[in-house]
C-alpha cells in the first residue's frame, strides 16, 4: 500500500541535466521542488581518485542498476526482442545523483538552423519526393532563432569553453570560457583540414579552461587534463554537470529536496491532469505517491517513453497505421556499421594520447546538416568530423592495422607497437527517423517490480551506410593528409544490420515535439499536449537526431520547458502554445 | 621467442625444467592426488625458468593475495594460464599474460559479482535461438561467466587430448594455435554458448589482467603499463598535453594515487 504524502508545487522525476535545470527554475521563482532520483546519492566526493579503467569504463561503474531494469531491442516488428542484459560499450544511462550528465564528456555543440525546420529545407531545396515514404522527419515547430537563447543561457551555465565555429549559426554572445589548450594531434587535424579546404574549430568543451563562476553563483573549476573524464564523474569539480551547477543552485534555495533512491513507476492522472507520481525505495520496496500540482518527466528518453507509456498518456505509435504518437521517431547515433571514421598509423610519431580530457578536440562543419549539398548524395542531413584527445586508458588501447591478427604474437607486437603511434578521425551522422524505428512495452521481459521493460525496435537503412562509407572516405583524406604511414577504415557491409549494441547513451525521440497533436506529443515548451501540467523534457522530444551530441540541446530546450512551467503556474494553466493545424506528418 | 614458447611447452625431450614435468617423472599425476601445496607456485616456477631473475624475486615476495579462489581444479587453471599466454605472450617488448598474473586477475574476477553476472539483467526467457543475433554474445548465454569459463575451458583442454592426446597447456604452440583459431571461428563445440562469445570473452578478460590496474590482481608490478608507455593514475597532465615530443613518465597506480591508509 503506498503511502501518501504531502502534496508540493513541482515533482520532478530524474536528476541530470534537464531535471536539474527545471528544478533549479522552479525553486529559484519560489516553488516547492521535489526531484525523485532513482540511483544513490552521489556527490564529487564520490569520485575522487575513481580513476580505474576496469571499473568505471569497462565495468560501467556509473550506469544504471540493469538487475532493476533494461531495456530490449529487435530489428523488425515480427521479432522476439532480446534485453540488453549487461552494458556493452556505452553505458545505456546512468542512475545516481546528476544522472547520465555525470560521465559525460562535454561535449557541447548547438544543433543547427537546418535541424530544427528539417522538412521544410528540404522540401525546399530538394523537393518533396526526395523524401523516402517511410522517413518520417518533422519541423520542430521552433527556429534556430527562437530557441537561439536557450543556448547561450545552457552555455554560460555550464562555462562552456570554445571559440567561433567560422561556419556555424549566429550567436548572441562568445562562450563564455576559451579552449582547452591544444595538442599536437589536434594542430595537424587542424592543419590537414584548413589545407583540404575546410574551417577546423576547437571543439566546445564542458571541461572548462578555467575557473569561472556561473551566472547562478555556482563555480566550476579548471580542468587539469587528467584523462578519465568520459564513463567517470570529475575528480576535480572542472567538468560542468548538474552535481557542480544547477543542482547546487535549486538547493540554496531552501524550497528542493532531491530524494535518492525513489523509482518513479507511474504518472498519476485524472485523465486531463497529472496529479503526482507513484515511486518505490528500491532499498525497502515501500511505495509511495508524491502529489503536486506540476509534473516534469525528465528520466532521459528511456525513462520518459516508459512512464508515459506505463502511465497510459498518449496514444502508443503503429508502425503498421502510423497512428499514435508515443513511441514514434527513435534515433540514435548508432554504432556498428563500419565506415564513420579513419585511423591513421604513423611509423615515425609518437603521441602523448594517454593525455587528455574529455572534449580535448578540434572539429570541421563543412558536412554537417545542409552544409553538404544532398543533390548527389545517396543520403539526406550531413555530418560533422572530429579528432578528440581524451585520454586512452591501457585496455582499450589495442588499436592495429587491419589485416594484423585478432590475437597472439603480432596481434601483441602490433598493439605495444602502434598504442601512441595512432590518431582516428570520426564522424558524427544526422540520423533521421523511419516508421520502422519505433519504441513500445515489451510483452515478455519485466523490470525488478513487474513492469514491463522499454522495447526498441529499429533498423539500420542505406541512409546510415551510405553516409557511413562517405564519413571513412573523408576521414581518411584528412588522415593522410595528417601524414599518416598506414590509413584503414572499418569496412561497411552493405548486409550490416543493428545490434543492441548499435544503441547508445546518444538515444532519443518517442515524445517528440512539434506544432501540433496531430504529429507531436509536446510543444516546443515540452508540454504535453493532451495533458497540461506535464512536461516531459529530454531527448525524448526530438523528432531526429542532428549530426553532434545532444546534451547542449537537451540544455537548451530545459530552459525553455523551465520558462513554459513558470508561465503556466503563473498564469491560468492551458497550454503555453496554440496548437496549429497541419499536414506536416 | 621459440625458446620460450619451448620452456612454456614443454615437448618431453628429457630437459623440461619445469615443476609440472619434475611432478610427472615423480609419478604424481595432475588433477590426482597431489597436494596443493605442492602445486601451488607452479606458475611462478614457469616465470623463473624463463631465466627472469625478476621474478625470482617475485616468488619471494608473492603477495599473499596471489592464489586461486575461483578455479578449484588445477587442471582447468593451466589451460587458463596456457590460454592466455598464448593470446598474449612473452616476448621481446615485454611480459605476457601469465607474468603479468592475467590467470590470477581472472580467476579472481570469477570468483566477485562478475563471475556470476551480478551486475547484469538475469530475467529469463534466454532465448538460445537470438543469442547469436547479440554482438555480446557471452552476455546471453544462460550461463554466468564462471560456468563460462569452466566449460570453455574443458572443451579446450578435451579437444586437445582428443586431437593431440596431451592436455591444452602441454600441446606446442601451434596445436594450441589450431584450437583458438577454432575456438574464435565459432567452431568448438561448447555446451554453453557458440565458442566464438567465448573466445571474446576469455581475449577480453585477458586484456583486462593485462591492462588494469595491478588493484585487481594482474598487470604485475604495472609491467603490462610500463610495456605500453600507460602512465596510469596521475592527477594531472597539464604541463605534457602541448609537448611535441613523446613523454615518458613512471606510472602510477590507484592504490598510490588515493594514498589509502
Amino acid at each position: 500500500m503506498a503511502e501518501k504524502l504531502d502534496k508540493v508545487d513541482v515533482v520532478v522525476v530524474g536528476s541530470g541535466w534537464a531535471g536539474g535545470i527545471s528544478a533549479a527554475e522552479l525553486a529559484k521563482k519560489g516553488y516547492k521542488v521535489v526531484c525523485l532520483e532513482r540511483g544513490k546519492d552521489r556527490s564529487t566526493q564520490d569520485f575522487i581518485g575513481s580513476k580505474d579503467e576496469l571499473r568505471y569504463t569497462k565495468r560501467h561503474e556509473l550506469a544504471q542498476d540493469l538487475t532493476k531494469e533494461t531495456m530490449t531491442f529487435r530489428n523488425r516488428t515480427e521479432e522476439k526482442a532480446i534485453p540488453l542484459r549487461k552494458h556493452n560499450g556505452y553505458p545505456i544511462y546512468d542512475e545516481g545523483t546528476g544522472g547520465t550528465s555525470v560521465h559525460w564528456s562535454g561535449w557541447s555543440y548547438r544543433w543547427l538552423p537546418f535541424d530544427f525546420e528539417i522538412r521544410s529545407k528540404i522540401i525546399e531545396k530538394y523537393g518533396e519526393n526526395r523524401i523516402p515514404k517511410d522517413m518520417t522527419i518533422q519541423d520542430w515547430g521552433i527556429t534556430y532563432d527562437e530557441i537561439e537563447p536557450y543556448y547561450d543561457q545552457w552555455e554560460k551555465t555550464a562555462g562552456i569553453s570554445g571559440e567561433e565555429n567560422p561556419l556555424g549559426p549566429k550567436r548572441s554572445d562568445d562562450y563564455p570560457n576559451p579552449p582547452l589548450p591544444s595538442s599536437p594531434p589536434i594542430e595537424m587535424f587542424k592543419q590537414a583540414t584548413k589545407d583540404l579546404g575546410y574551417h577546423p574549430f576547437r571543439m566546445p568543451a564542458a571541461t572548462i579552461s578555467q575557473k569561472y563562476e556561473n551566472p547562478d553563483g555556482e563555480t566550476i573549476n579548471a580542468c587539469v587534463i587528467c584523462a578519465f573524464c568520459s564513463m567517470y564523474g570529475c575528480d576535480f569539480g572542472a567538468k560542468a554537470d548538474p552535481i557542480v551547477t544547477v543542482l547546487k543552485t535549486a538547493q540554496k534555495t531552501d524550497n528542493f529536496e532531491l530524494r535518492n533512491n525513489a523509482h518513479v513507476r507511474r504518472i498519476l492522472h485524472d485523465g486531463k491532469k497529472a496529479t503526482g507520481v507513484l515511486y518505490i525505495d528500491p532499498l525497502t520496496r515501500q511505495e509511495y505517491e508524491q502529489p503536486a500540482d506540476l509534473v516534469v518527466v525528465s528520466a532521459f528518453f528511456s525513462g520518459n517513453n516508459r512512464l508515459m507509456m506505463l502511465s497510459e498518456i498518449g496514444e502508443q505509435y503503429d508502425p503498421s497505421t502510423g497512428e499514435g504518437i508515443i513511441g514514434k521517431n527513435f534515433t540514435s547515433h548508432y554504432t556498428g556499421i563500419g565506415g564513420n571514421s579513419a585511423t591513421g598509423f604513423f611509423e615515425d610519431k609518437k603521441f602523448n594520447t594517454f593525455a587528455g580530457a574529455g572534449a580535448l578536440g578540434s572539429v570541421v562543419d563543412d558536412f554537417a546538416g545542409d552544409h553538404i549539398d544532398n543533390t548527389d548524395t545517396d543520403f539526406l542531413h550531413g555530418f560533422n568530423m572530429c579528432i578528440f584527445q581524451d585520454g586512452a586508458a591501457a585496455i582499450a588501447n589495442n588499436r592495429v592495422p587491419q589485416g594484423t591478427p585478432y590475437w597472439g604474437k603480432e596481434f601483441k607486437e602490433k598493439s605495444v607497437h602502434y598504442a601512441h603511434r595512432h590518431l582516428t578521425v570520426s564522424g558524427m551522422q544526422g540520423t533521421l527517423p523511419r516508421t520502422h524505428n519505433y519504441l513500445d512495452l515489451d510483452p515478455i521481459y519485466k523490470d525488478a517490480y513487474g513492469d514491463p521493460l522499454l522495447r526498441i525496435t529499429a533498423r539500420f537503412t542505406d541512409q546510415e551506410r551510405n553516409m557511413a562509407k562517405v564519413i571513412g572516405e573523408k576521414a581518411s583524406e584528412i588522415m593522410e593528409k595528417m601524414g599518416a604511414d598506414i590509413v584503414n577504415t572499418p569496412p561497411v557491409d552493405d548486409e550490416v544490420e543493428m545490434t543492441s549494441s548499435s544503441i547508445n547513451t546518444h538515444a532519443a525521440g518517442g515524445v517528440i515535439m512539434g506544432e501540433s497533436p496531430d504529429n507531436s506529443a509536446v510543444n516546443t515548451y515540452s508540454q504535453v499536449w493532451d495533458m497540461e501540467n506535464l512536461f516531459v523534457v529530454g531527448g525524448s522530444s526530438f523528432p531526429h537526431f542532428g549530426n553532434s551530441n545532444p546534451t547542449e540541446t537537451i540544455g537548451a530546450f530545459a530552459y525553455r520547458a523551465a520558462e513554459g512551467m513558470i508561465k503556466y503556474l503563473e498564469g491560468d494553466g492551458g497550454l503555453l502554445v496554440e496548437a496549429k493545424a497541419t499536414k506536416n506528418v | 621467442m621459440a625458446n620460450d614458447n619451448k620452456t612454456k611447452n614443454p615437448s618431453g625431450d628429457g630437459v623440461d625444467p619445469t615443476r609440472r614435468k619434475f611432478l610427472k617423472n615423480t609419478g604424481i599425476a595432475l588433477g590426482g592426488v597431489a597436494g596443493g601445496s605442492l602445486l601451488g607456485g607452479l606458475l611462478v616456477s614457469q616465470s623463473e625458468n624463463k631465466n627472469d631473475s625478476s621474478s625470482k624475486d617475485d616468488k619471494a615476495q608473492a603477495p599473499r593475495t596471489r592464489g586461486r579462489e575461483f578455479f578449484a581444479r588445477y587442471e582447468d587453471f593451466l589451460v587458463l594460464a596456457a590460454a592466455t599466454e598464448l593470446i598474449f605472450p612473452k616476448d621481446d617488448n615485454g611480459p605476457g599474460a601469465i607474468d603479468l598474473d592475467v590467470p590470477y586477475f581472472i580467476d579472481k574476477q570469477l570468483a566477485g559479482t562478475w563471475g556470476v553476472n551480478d551486475d547484469d539483467y538475469r530475467q529469463g526467457p534466454f532465448d538460445e535461438k537470438k543469442v547469436k543475433e547479440a554482438a555480446d554474445t557471452a552476455n546471453h548465454a544462460r550461463a554466468n561467466r564462471g560456468q563460462l569459463f569452466i566449460d570453455g575451458l574443458r572443451s579446450m583442454n578435451a579437444e586437445s587430448k582428443k586431437r593431440f592426446d596431451v592436455t591444452f597447456d602441454e600441446a606446442t604452440e601451434e596445436e594450441q594455435g589450431e584450437i583458438m583459431t577454432d575456438l574464435e571461428t565459432g567452431k568448438l563445440k561448447m555446451k554453453t554458448l557458440p565458442s566464438d562469445g567465448f573466445f571474446e570473452l576469455l581475449k577480453q578478460a585477458t586484456l583486462q589482467g593485462a591492462f588494469s590496474d595491478p588493484l585487481y590482481g594482474g598487470n604485475k608490478n604495472m609491467d603490462g603499463w610500463r610495456m605500453k608507455e600507460f602512465p596510469g593514475a596521475r592527477a594531472s597532465y597539464a604541463d605534457v598535453i602541448e609537448e611535441e615530443d613523446f613523454v615518458e613518465l613512471e606510472p602510477v597506480s590507484l592504490t598510490d594515487y588515493q594514498q589509502n591508509i
